[in-house]
């Protein structure tokens, strides 16, 4: 009974979370322009997609966006846990509060100080404002995924190889850095979904014709969704999904993962 | 080792992708061109740039208010952009606004005269009209029995569960206004507190107040009636039948997008060449046609389909445009909107 029981509720869950993506993928593939209105299979949007140089352009510069400052971010982060692992416990605790302060902040505020600052340095906004953005708010996610794995290490590991005859570069690529990678790797993803995901950050910080697809959809608003970004976001949907499948297969079970 | 230099070969090859796409082409002229979402046909910028060779950046935006605070920024130097009628009276309060030069514009000549000197530009100086519409009563004919041709309908018992209100802080509080006889421009306190009242009563009987799915939600039937955009109607009465839009007799809001010249223009003239090349007859058709609203050209309406000349929701007959007012900018009454939505919403 209970087994039952666990399946129905388990189904109901995943049922909820992904019907709107499924009504969203079943009407682009809509030959008419409403969603109140079937009018039959067509692959009309998905051309229309291909033609559309704007929000092609806009899906080029999330891409990018997402792509460069997901790796910046990580780099950075990844050596700033190392660094906040090691401090004396007061000066930790304010890193940590401060390296809190972009994830507790809302997104408007964030936004309107990157915009204000950018402004008075008098920058040119654009694809560089965006990306100086995007690494900003990506970091802290770096840090917070990278610092547990960091605390589950033994203490002394770091020494222990440099007594062996380690250089402590190579200590860190050879016996830190295996260990970590899981938290890296976690912390890549969030970056890079963040990065996607944003908007109202990007909406303040870019310029001069460069957009991103949270600010084409968004803009849509007003004149409702058109059902070209039905089509994008199956693909999108798809292409994540066949590449989890992917790494799954790849990595063999999903404890390796560690996430 | 080697996987550190793969990710530092990765992010080198990122970093000079986005280098290169920055640089480019400095020399040749960019118009900086900020609009709403979905309000352009696309094809006539890149007929714009092969005709005159100067490049169109385009961007958009989803509220006013986005583009005022973006404009006002400084960060990018629009040279266009399209803001709806009280927005453009704030920006010009505000000295945001390039003066036009109507001699360079010899298309403007087209606007139809009735939108020419409107409230909020009565000189003529600093906006010309790109869209326009108002606000109705789009219903199915078949629902609703009875005869629509005021706001009452709407406080109607026998469509209760069946009426949509539109979740727009000024268009809803409109409404309620015009019922009652006022200006939706009104200044007066104890209007608004009327205005709200009427509507927290009518709220039993609302099925949903949407934005842009009014459409979807009555092609499918879920409501007999919606306050809309006469643009909206105009996209659900030519894609199925049985639909009508009505203007009501109290009056309503009519509204405009215009283009303006922000002062953060660095190229005035070619952004009037812009201007002037957008209310060319073949152009203006094509994007009237693109976009399903109304066009204030009157090159555009003509080469219009005789089907959509006859619909009311898109060119009325004027006298139905008798009670209608256009938007002012309220200035520091906007609290008062405010608070007066927000204790409307939070019931």
């Amino acid at each position: 009974m209970s087994k039952w029981a666990k399946r129905i509720y388990a189904s109901l869950i995943f049922l909820f979370l992904y019907a709107p993506i499924i009504v969203l993928i079943v009407f682009s593939f809509n030959a008419g322009k409403y969603s109140g209105n079937w009018e039959g299979f067509s692959f009309r949007w998905y051309q229309e997609l291909v033609d559309n140089s704007s929000i092609m352009k806009a899906l080029y510069y999330t891409l990018t966006v997402a792509f460069a400052s997901s790796i910046i971010a990580t780099i950075i982060g990844t050596f700033a846990a190392f660094g906040i692992h090691h401090m004396r416990p007061v000066k930790k605790t304010i890193m940590l509060n401060v390296n809190n302060i972009p994830v507790l902040n809302p997104d408007i505020v964030t936004g309107v100080a990157l915009m204000t600052l950018f402004g008075f340095v008098k920058m040119k906004f654009g694809v560089s404002t965006m990306l100086i953005a995007h690494i900003t708010f990506n970091i802290p996610y770096v840090i917070l995924s990278v610092l547990p794995k960091l605390k589950q290490l033994p203490q002394d590991a770091l020494e222990a190889a440099m007594d062996l005859g380690a250089t402590p570069w190579y200590a860190f690529r050879k016996v830190i850095f295996p260990e970590i990678l899981p938290g890296i790797v976690t912390g890549c993803l969030i970056a890079f979904t963040l990065s996607v995901d944003d908007f109202v950050i990007s909406f303040f910080t870019t310029g001069n014709g460069v957009t991103n697809l949270s600010i084409a959809i968004f803009s849509m608003a007003r004149r409702g969704i058109k059902p070209v970004i039905n089509a994008l976001s199956t693909i999108m949907f798809g292409t994540v999904l066949g590449l989890l499948l992917i790494v799954n297969r790849r990595t063999g079970d999903l404890s390796e993962l560690d996430v | 080792m080697k996987k550190f230099a793969s990710l530092l070969l990765i992010f080198v090859f990122v970093a000079s992708m986005l280098a290169g796409c920055a640089g480019g082409g400095e020399d040749q002229v960019t118009l900086n061109v900020y609009n709403w979402g979905d309000y352009i046909d696309e094809s006539i910028l890149e007929d714009f740039e092969a005709e005159t060779g100067i490049r169109v950046n385009y961007e958009m935006f989803a509220t006013n208010e986005d583009m005022y605070v973006k404009i006002k920024q400084g960060g990018t130097k629009y040279d266009i952009a399209f803001p709806s009628d009280y927005m453009i009276e704030k920006m010009q309060n505000e000295d945001m606004l390039h003066k036009i030069d109507m001699s360079k514009v010899p298309n403007y000549s087209l606007i139809m005269d009735e939108f020419k000197g409107l409230d909020f530009d009565p000189n003529e100086e600093f906006s010309v009209p790109y869209m326009w519409g108002t606000v109705g009563i789009l219903y199915n004919k078949s629902l609703v029995t009875d005869p629509v041709d005021s706001w009452d309908i709407l406080w109607d018992e026998k469509y209760k569960g069946n009426i949509l209100m539109m979740d727009s802080q000024r268009d809803t509080l409109m409404v309620a206004l015009k019922k009652l006889g006022y200006s939706m421009n009104t200044r007066n306190v104890d209007e608004l507190e009327e205005a709200k009242q009427l509507l927290i009563d009518q709220k039993p009987l609302v099925l949903a107040y949407v934005g842009d799915n009014a459409k979807d939600m009555m092609m499918s039937e879920e409501a007999a009636m919606a306050v809309v955009w006469s643009g909206e109607a105009i996209q659900v009465m030519t894609e199925m039948d049985g639909f009508e839009y009505a203007y009501p007799k109290e009056g309503t809001n009519l509204w405009f997008d215009s283009i303006v010249i922000p002062k953060t223009s660095e190229h005035v003239e070619e952004a009037h060449m812009f201007i002037d090349f957008l209310n060319r007859e073949d152009i203006a058709f094509r994007n009237a046609d693109y976009i399903g609203y109304s066009s204030p050209n009157t090159g555009a309406v003509e080469q219009i389909s005789d089907e959509l000349k006859a619909m009311s929701a898109a060119y009325p007959d004027m006298s139905k445009l008798d009670n209608a007012e256009v938007f002012l900018d309220p200035g520091s009454f906007i609290e008062e909107f405010n608070r007066v939505w927000t204790e409307l919403k939070a019931q």
